[in-house]
């Protein structure tokens, strides 16, 4: 299915929205987006989020014979499967080119960098390796695919553990998870890709573009490194025209960030062992955050809103009728996030602002106008003692019986005389 | 292949070469009467053929044209003689789709490509024989049969491959330093303004030496800039001689 194009306002407003450093989702120029790496119940298997870009990746082994080039070492296999489910655009079966450069990149990235150690793959050398095999599935497709790609695998290669064997003879055994623990793969170094978008013919620079970024680029430099400032690869696609210092004002960039993902896999990779030691649950499930009511965790916007209202009232108040923006209650109801329990078996989050139906107004002149005509049938009475009202129970009506004063007071004269 | 020394105390390489010496080039241009433009270029053991056809109205598809650019379209296939080992699929493998479409976005960048819209440019590449640097070589091999067929271009596209061994940058890496596992870096750039169109490195390099390796890559392709310059104005002079412009 052919990809809806972006619309040519939409275009622009990018474009002028980066001339002026600001993003479409408010993050800075070199920031990433919100990186999570959960992984499986199965060893092996690691799903990654960029944002709304999701990737999953499944390690796998078996035995083979080697290649008859390198009769010691093991093979690794990575393969990229972009699904249509992704994004409309990918055609199912067939590679396209996009999926041969992400391909090819992950290759290069993680084989051709040694990333894992293929000797200690070899079982008896010359008719038996271990074959390691990668398979990355795209899940969904919102920028920076490979990224996503190249984290998910290095992860889900670090997490994966092989059968045990023993080799007796011409004998081979492969134990059992149950009968011998698995053994981790010798990892050397986690190289990971980070990706820049150039704009402007390399004017402007962008780190892990979305979707939208990618559609208006005019090109793409993707650096593969590792914590120890190692470069893997590099390459630089699209038609533009670089200079030397922007390829090393990148590689400057991408040292930061990769040590900061590279925290984030230990860190993941960490609490996943922690967790498989206790016996606690550990796996997909238990990393999705719950959405019920009761759980209040919000993801908050990255977008700057204080200057928003001081603009929408200046655009406002040019015109004729005057919307009065209730600004103080949206501040108290972002603050006021507390679930409030008002009776058994219900809660409420947020106690809501003011009503600003006309109606209420109404009625509530009415109630004042019954109080006090409460209060002065009240004090008529305390004067005179004559003075009867019937208060019906329903609040809009009441029947006053007045009694004139004025015959009491000439009888009471009469009696004093 | 640990034991080979590619780069020995007094300076010199498995052929011979010095660190920043490039392999001997010789090329031919129009070596095709059917195509509108070709040439025939051998760096060192590495001979690549490529045949220019263009500019002319879009062939297939008429939705791959563009309404205001011209559609590069470019073919890389390696004969299944080129290297060491008999290759059995020449085309369609995921390494020759890569290098398919480095060539394609490499000239899209080069060629002027506001001149002919709606229009497709055609650029095969048969590698004869591989030894190493087949990009760069396809490349320069390319830029000859464009400019043979009278293609508009900003500048020569000149790609040069460099690496790094025993601390020091080389230029020019030969199969056998590619494959003994040193870091790779193939830069294509138009010489003249030192912008760099093309960037690719395989395997482990430190980032501190990302800057000299890059240098010695850029200096090779300005000297390859040279050799191309020189073997194009001989042509220019012959041809000229022969249909009588002198």
């Amino acid at each position: 299915m052919r990809e809806t194009p972006l619309s040519n306002c939409e275009r622009d407003f990018i474009k002028t929205a980066i001339a002026e450093k600001k993003r479409i989702d408010g993050r800075q120029a070199y920031d990433y987006r919100h990186v999570r790496v959960s992984f499986g119940v199965e060893r092996g298997c690691c799903m990654v989020n960029i944002g709304d870009t999701r990737v999953m990746a499944q390690v796998s082994c078996q035995v083979v014979e080697p290649k008859q080039a390198r009769p010691a070492d093991g093979t690794l296999y990575i393969n990229v499967e972009l699904s249509p489910m992704a994004c409309p655009s990918f055609e199912p079966g067939r590679l396209s080119d996009f999926g041969v450069e992400i391909n090819r990149l992950l290759e290069r990235c993680l084989k051709e960098s040694r990333c894992i150690d293929t000797e200690s793959l070899c079982i008896v050398a010359g008719e038996k390796v271990w074959e390691i095999r990668v398979d990355v599935h795209v899940i969904n497709h919102d920028g920076n695919l490979v990224d996503g790609c190249s984290i998910a695998a290095i992860a889900a290669i670090a997490h994966f553990r092989r059968p045990d064997i023993t080799v007796s003879g011409d004998e081979i055994t492969i134990h059992p998870a149950s009968e011998r623990d698995p053994v981790p793969l010798s990892v050397h170094h986690m190289p990971i890709c980070v990706s820049f978008a150039f704009f402007e013919q390399g004017k402007y620079l962008l780190v892990d573009p979305t979707d939208k970024e990618e559609k208006v680029m005019d090109g793409r430099m993707i650096i593969g490194m590792n914590k120890h400032r190692e470069i893997c690869t590099l390459q630089i696609t699209g038609q533009m025209l670089l200079l030397k210092d922007q390829v090393l004002r990148c590689s400057n960039i991408a040292v930061v960030k990769v040590t900061e993902i590279t925290e984030l896999i230990h860190k993941a990779l960490e609490n996943d062992r922690e967790e498989r030691a206790k016996g606690g649950k550990y796996g997909f499930a238990e990393s999705v955050p719950k959405n019920k009511v009761t759980s209040n965790h919000k993801v908050s916007a990255p977008v700057d809103m204080e200057t928003v209202e001081d603009h929408v009232t200046s655009t406002f108040s040019q015109n004729d009728d005057v919307i009065e923006i209730d600004s103080d209650a949206a501040s108290t109801s972002e603050s006021d996030d507390s679930v409030v329990i008002m009776d058994k078996g219900s809660g409420a989050i947020g106690l809501g602002g003011p009503s600003t139906w006309n109606v209420d107004d109404e009625m509530s002149e009415l109630k004042e106008e019954n109080k006090s005509n409460t209060t002065k049938t009240k004090q008529q009475k305390s004067d005179t003692n004559i003075v009867v009202s019937i208060d019906d129970s329903s609040e809009e009506e009441t029947t006053e019986i007045l009694v004139e004063p004025s015959i009491q007071k000439q009888k009471k004269k009469k009696g004093k005389v | 292949m640990a034991g080979i020394e590619l780069l020995s105390d007094q300076g010199f390489r498995v052929d011979g070469r010095k660190a920043n010496e490039l392999r001997r080039i010789q090329c031919r241009l129009g070596v095709f009467t059917q195509a509108d433009g070709s040439a025939y270029i051998e760096q060192g053991n590495t001979k690549i053929l490529a045949a220019v056809y263009g500019p002319h109205e879009i062939r297939g598809s008429r939705s791959k044209a563009l309404h205001d650019k011209v559609l590069v379209n470019c073919q890389y296939s390696m004969a299944t003689f080129s290297t060491g080992e008999r290759k059995r699929r020449p085309r369609g493998d995921r390494k020759s789709k890569e290098m398919t479409m480095h060539l394609q976005q490499t000239f899209d960048a080069a060629i002027l490509t506001s001149l002919y819209p709606r229009s497709q440019i055609d650029i095969f590449v048969e590698v004869l024989q591989s030894d190493g640097g087949n990009y760069c070589a396809s490349v320069n091999a390319a830029t000859l049969a464009l400019i043979d067929a009278g293609i508009p271009l900003k500048d020569y596209v000149c790609a040069c491959s460099a690496s790094f061994v025993n601390d020091k940058p080389i230029m020019d890496i030969s199969y056998l330093e590619e494959s003994s596992g040193g870091a790779e870096l193939i830069v294509a750039t138009l010489p003249k303004s030192e912008q760099i169109v093309f960037l690719e490195m395989n395997s482990r390099l430190h980032e501190d030496n990302l800057s000299h390796v890059l240098d010695m890559a850029v200096k090779g392709c300005k000297d390859i800039h040279d050799v191309l310059d020189q073997a194009v104005r001989e042509h220019v002079g012959e041809v000229a001689a022969i249909s009588g412009l002198e």
